[in-house]
């Protein structure tokens, strides 16, 4: 996705802010998350690049990438960060963002299977809450 | 009667275009006591000031009113143009129309209401101003320089070098500072002792310099012109006169313990040296070290003095010394790193502080300039140097940047390479700021001709594997993780203010910032002095600057200095205190709030009837009060009045405010 | 001015002191920070030259609020005059409120010459208090 006057003027950053408490404008890219993140391997984007993304507003490379949902929320990078920030918030924050896109992403049951099927009734009630209560 | 004359300024239209300048004019005429109201695009203007004096001459005003910007602006400028016209400067009050009102209050309608109530309350205090003269102070001519760093060093210098007497306070046994701790310098790695010591020599050696080493001010007192400073010196042990800096006392002393000087990276004794060049060059016996203050009995140090200098009775002496200037150069300290587990700084002993990496390439340092490992004391071949440890950290350090760590990790990729030749520098960065003359050339010899390699990404572990360091971190540039095996890791830790900053601020009267460090009267404009006056700063007291500023910064505070004692008397303030005799009762209460000591009690005879009387009064030296009114308000009888804010006036204020 | 609860509009005098207060407000001037209009400033040396009568003179004359505002404790210009600002007008605050005046209507804070943010944001606040409260009835002058 390319940088554009309309990327860096969307409302991302405002909103992930919101939804996280976090000012990820404040981020100065010294990539001390990344350095610490015990996740890192398995992560196609860096945290440091999620922050820079989001301040240049690049929903959808965010949107598509793994390492929202490979965060363990271990609060590495928030104990630290030297801007004060929490980087689980943030990620928790995207996944809200994107759980949030009222229905633009529902399966249907049968793509599930028998073992995800079990705990379905659980997790839809709770996905349902994260999705609509705004 | 008084006749009061309003001047109203547009500002241009800062003013004007908000409040309605004809309605203001139109109240002030029917203001009690108004001869004349009259507006003026630019009242500080060269035209504006003369239509004021001219009105002033022709309508026979005796007080001024000027609604204008804020009195902290212009105040002076209009008291100078209210004393062309032959009246006493202070008949001038301003209300401030601008800051206060127009710039505030968008509203027309509102704001107009506002400016002409700002008028009303200007014209009542200005009705019962009354002409005030300010007093004459002498100036001692002698400065005290605190601290002899390089700051404090260029600026003794300077001011004696004009003529004046300086005292120059140091609280360890040598001066020198922070930069006699320092190895080569950016950008030009020329020897800092080479370039310090000299100047060292000279402070010693000069005719109109005072050294006090091992010495502490403890209290200042007075104001601009006349402080009195109390300065206790430590006692050395050492008979200052009989020594002669043999160096035989210290080989032979039983104690060691980490030597400061040397950052921890070596041993002193407890009678001892701080380093070869040190001035003066004659030992201190650190009280809480040495064994015969701690057990009762060694005393090898005496025995072995050929001069007999050695003497533990010696005892602090206290001196009370008067300035009319001073000069603080305090200089800084580094960050403590307990918040930072991750860079396993002490935890193993090759992760070092950049001051104790100093320490290590320094020829005179613990290893002769050899840089070896302390775990084994063999030649890294890879060296880590992480930048902003504690810099620009909002959560656990600093939130300011430490202005000297990249260039002078800039310096040691480059002297580690000189030193050990094939050495690798690797560098972790943030942003590499090189603003300074010949900076950024300097940092790009460090890449292209002494190849150190440059990450951008903060590192965010380090560990020990064998003998050698793992350093987790990430390139954030190319986004890949980076994991590097090294032998060596140095640590850019931010600098700080002294830890006993905010206390020497509170004894000297001047402001720290959210860091301790001092503050300058104004960040751009008067950036050496302080809000006291005859106060100026020189150095890392007042924030993060490399050796070039300090030493610029040094001069300049010694300008200031000599100016100030070139001039053979100051204009005192006239809003002193006053007390009327007639009706003071001689409580005294005042003297208990003055924070001067200005107010002093005063015999006076006077006779009532046929018998005369003796009694108690108080009187204001107007050369110590400062004005603060803290006395007024305690005065019971009424009798102590603030000239210039007295209690007619406030109230006047009050009334014409609630009107 | 009226006291009719319609349309109240409180007056408030502040004083603030040369070196802290009064430059606060200056710079909430130059950094353009709108506050109500309702604040006038009188202009002391130190907030310590504001002696208590001086309050209740306002309030008598009409006042509907009053603030002292000074430099931070510690930060004094005149090195200790704000710790007795801040000793006596307690006294102060203790009597008006035997008196039976609404401790909001008196207040003391502290605001230094850089606060200029913090010095619109306490005159806002302030004058949003005092206009909740009504107009000052009890101390003033009989009209």
């Amino acid at each position: 996705m390319k940088v554009t006057t309309d990327t860096i003027c969307s409302d991302l950053l405002k909103e992930v802010e919101e939804y996280s408490g976090e000012k990820v404008a404040s981020c100065i890219q010294c990539g001390k998350c990344s350095g610490g993140c015990p996740m890192l391997e398995a992560m196609d984007l860096l945290p440091h690049q999620v922050m820079r993304l989001a301040q240049l507003g690049l929903k959808e490379d965010i949107m598509k990438s793994k390492t929202l949902w490979v965060c363990a929320s271990c609060f590495t990078c928030a104990a630290r960060c030297q801007r004060d920030l929490d980087l689980s918030k943030v990620m928790e924050g995207f996944r809200v963002i994107q759980l949030r896109q009222k229905g633009g992403n529902t399966m249907h049951p049968r793509q599930l299977t028998p073992e995800q099927l079990k705990d379905a009734p659980q997790q839809a009630i709770i996905s349902g809450f994260r999705k609509y209560s705004k | 009667m008084k006749r009061v004359g309003v001047f109203v300024c547009w500002c241009g239209s800062n003013i004007a275009a908000t409040v309605d300048i004809e309605r203001v004019i139109a109240a002030a005429r029917k203001m009690p006591n108004v001869v004349y109201a009259s507006d003026n695009k630019y009242m500080c203007s060269e035209l504006g000031q003369a239509s004021i004096r001219e009105s002033i001459e022709k309508e026979n005003i005796t007080r001024v009113v000027i609604a204008s910007c804020s009195p902290r602006m212009h105040e002076n400028t209009f008291r100078k143009t209210v004393a062309a016209a032959g009246l006493n400067p202070f008949y001038l009050e301003i209300a401030n129309i601008r800051e206060h009102c127009s710039w505030v209050h968008k509203e027309g309608e509102v704001g107009t209401v506002k400016a002409i109530s700002l008028v009303r309350t200007a014209v009542a205090k200005a009705a019962r101003n009354e002409p005030l003269t300010p007093s004459s102070l002498q100036i001692t001519k002698r400065a005290l320089v605190i601290g002899a760093g390089i700051a404090g060093i260029q600026a003794a210098l300077d001011i004696a070098d004009s003529g004046y007497q300086v005292d120059l306070v140091e609280k360890e046994p040598s001066i020198g500072g922070r930069m006699a701790q320092l190895d080569k310098t950016f950008p030009t790695l020329d020897c800092s002792a080479c370039i310090l010591t000299p100047k060292m020599v000279d402070v010693a050696q000069h005719d109109n310099i005072t050294l006090h080493t091992y010495s502490v001010v403890e209290k200042v007192d007075g104001y601009v012109g006349n402080f009195t400073a109390t300065i206790r010196k430590k006692s050395r042990g050492i008979d200052m006169e009989k020594c002669t800096g043999c160096g035989i006392c210290y080989e032979k002393c039983p104690v060691k313990v980490d030597s400061e000087f040397e950052a921890g990276m070596a041993k002193r004794r407890a009678i001892y040296v701080p380093f070869p060049q040190a001035v003066p060059n004659k030992p201190v016996i650190d009280r809480e070290n040495c064994r015969y203050f701690t057990q009762g009995k060694c005393k090898v140090c005496q025995k072995l003095c050929p001069a007999g200098a050695v003497d533990y009775e010696l005892e602090d002496e206290v001196l009370t010394v008067e300035y009319g200037a001073i000069v603080v150069a305090t200089g800084f300290d580094i960050l403590d790193l307990q918040a930072y587990g991750e860079y396993g700084y002490g935890k193993h002993p090759d992760v070092l502080t950049s001051l104790e990496f100093e320490r290590l390439v320094n020829a005179s340092g613990p290893t002769g300039g050899k840089i070896l490992r302390p775990s084994d004391g063999k030649p890294p071949r890879t060296v880590a140097f992480i930048q902003c440890v504690g810099s620009r950290d909002q959560a656990k350090g600093k939130a300011y940047c430490s202005k000297v760590c990249c260039m002078y990790t800039a310096k040691h990729a480059i002297l580690l390479r000189e030193k050990v030749p094939g050495a690798k520098p690797i560098v972790f960065y943030i942003d590499v700021r090189t603003p300074g003359k010949d900076y950024e050339e300097f940092y790009n010899r460090a890449t292209d001709e002494y190849g150190a390699t440059y990450i951008r990404g903060q590192v965010g572990k380090v560990y020990p594997e064998g003998d050698r360091l793992i350093i987790r971190g990430v390139d954030s540039l190319s986004a890949r993780p980076v994991e590097l095996e090294v032998d060596m890791v140095v640590l850019a830790v931010a600098v700080t203010a002294r830890a006993d900053a905010a206390g020497v601020g509170r004894m000297l009267g001047i402001t720290t910032n959210a860091h301790q460090f001092f503050n300058e009267a104004h960040p751009k404009l008067r950036p050496v002095e302080t809000h006291s006056a005859g106060i100026y700063l020189a150095g890392m007291c007042q924030g993060p600057k490399d050796i070039p500023e300090a030493v610029a910064q040094a001069s300049a505070a010694a300008v200031k200095v000599v100016g100030l004692l070139n001039k053979d008397s100051l204009v005192g303030n006239p809003t002193v205190a006053n007390v009327d005799e007639s009706m003071c009762s001689g409580c005294l209460e005042c003297t208990q709030v003055c924070p001067y000591d200005a107010i002093k009690e005063k015999s006076i005879t006077e006779r009532r009837g046929r018998e005369t009387l003796t009694r108690t009064v108080a009187e204001v030296n107007e050369g110590l009060c400062q004005g603060c009114g803290a006395c007024s308000v305690a005065c019971r009888p009424g009798a102590n009045n603030l000239k210039g804010f007295t209690n007619e006036q406030i109230l006047a204020e009050v009334d014409a405010v609630c009107l | 001015m009226s006291v009719a609860k319609e349309g109240f509009e409180p007056l408030i005098v502040a004083f603030c002191c040369n070196w802290c207060s009064y430059a606060g407000a200056d710079l909430a001037g130059t950094g353009r920070m709108p506050y109500p209009a309702n604040v006038r400033i009188v202009r002391v040396p130190c907030s310590s030259r504001v002696n208590p009568s001086f309050v209740i003179r306002a309030f008598q004359r009409g006042a509907d609020g009053v603030i002292v505002a000074g430099c931070h404790p510690g930060d004094c210009h005149y090195h200790s005059g704000n710790f007795f600002t801040r000793r006596r007008l307690s006294v102060l605050r203790r009597l008006l409120e035997y008196m039976g005046i609404e401790p909001e209507r008196f207040q003391v804070r502290w605001i230094s010459g850089s606060e200029g943010a913090k010095f619109a944001q306490v005159m806002t606040d302030l004058t949003a208090d005092i206009r909740a409260l009504g107009p000052n009835r009890k101390l003033r002058d009989a009209l």
